[in-house]
């Protein structure tokens, strides 16, 4: 088994992490996944993962990501809601691991939704 | 759902909203490829009626619409290999289920990533309920027990994406000589 040591070792780092994001909470930013039947069925989990492996690969510590319920656009998951400080919230809509990359990318660390991940693409269609 | 780690993610939300405290999640394979599948919570489980109910496409305990097919499905997958699901639950006690499959049957579908459903339960629910994963195969046993990490960890939340690095790769590690690298 991996060693409860290294889970010590992480732990110091969380820890000072989690103070940083403790300090400025007005800069936390929200990743939140549809995780409902319909969620799972259509590959929410793997989008989950590919936020929390990218999260974890650019150590951003001002990022959370949490789940929700079924909000009734079925048609339309694996959906993810992303909350800026400030912003209104943007919702991607039939998200794959691979599109996490790009949102990651350009709207957490850089602040520009992708527009055409987006469900105001996805209706305009 | 593609995998069986799917539907043991979508049943195992269920127990976190019937606000359980630990989930124990069971997946056991036999020398003829029988597959038990188990999700048992403390939480608060269900009277004679809400059961009957949730057995059928249309039963939920949701209020915003009627329809409700986490078991339904599940149920659907079981049958199509030959096996059965099995729900019995008490009130104030807690809720057993159980599904079984057989492995040998064309339709059954693959155990699939059984670390990323557990990880993302906890990622997903970092104040609890705990879970612990039980497998078995005819090539030996392993147990993950959230509790202890919550325990090694102390006041550091367990959504990190560090620590569901770090858990991933400890299931992962533990599970491959059960069940193999992909897994039946």
């Amino acid at each position: 088994m991996k060693s409860m040591a290294e889970l010590e070792a992480i732990r110091q780092r969380t820890l000072q992490r989690i103070n940083l994001r403790r300090e400025d909470e007005s800069e936390n930013i929200r990743v939140v996944i549809g995780m409902a039947t319909c969620g799972i069925a259509a590959g929410a989990r793997p989008v989950m993962m590919a936020f929390m492996d990218e999260i974890n690969k650019r150590s951003l510590s001002h990022v959370t990501v949490s789940q929700t319920g079924c909000i009734g656009m079925c048609r339309l998951e694996p959906m993810v809601d992303v909350y800026l400080p400030g912003k209104e919230k943007v919702t991607y809509v039939h998200m794959t691991p691979e599109k996490v990359g790009r949102v990651v990318a350009e709207h957490i660390v850089n602040g520009r939704p992708v527009t055409e991940y987006t469900i105001g693409a996805a209706e305009d269609k | 759902m593609r995998d069986l780690s799917l539907h043991i993610l979508d049943l195992a939300e269920n127990s976190v909203r019937a606000k359980a405290k630990l989930v124990t999640i069971g997946v056991g394979v036999d020398e003829k490829k029988k597959i038990t599948l188990t999700i048992e919570d403390d939480g608060c489980g269900m009277d004679a009626e809400l059961l009957q109910r949730v057995m059928s496409p249309f039963g939920t305990t949701r209020t915003t619409r009627k329809v409700g097919l986490g078991i339904p499905l599940m149920a659907q997958n079981a049958r199509l290999t030959g096996g059965d699901i099995d729900v019995k639950s008490q009130v104030g006690v807690g809720t057993v289920f159980t599904a079984t499959l057989y492995g040998d049957s064309i339709d059954c579908l693959p155990l699939g990533d059984l670390p990323g459903t557990v990880v993302s339960l906890v990622t997903a629910n970092p104040e609890g309920p705990d879970f612990l994963l039980k497998c078995s195969s005819p090539k030996g046993e392993m147990s993950f027990d959230t509790r202890e990490v919550r325990q090694a960890l102390g006041d550091v939340p367990l959504n990190e994406p560090e620590i569901a690095a770090w858990m991933l790769e400890a299931i992962r590690e533990e599970l491959e000589p059960i069940f193999g690298g992909v897994i039946l």
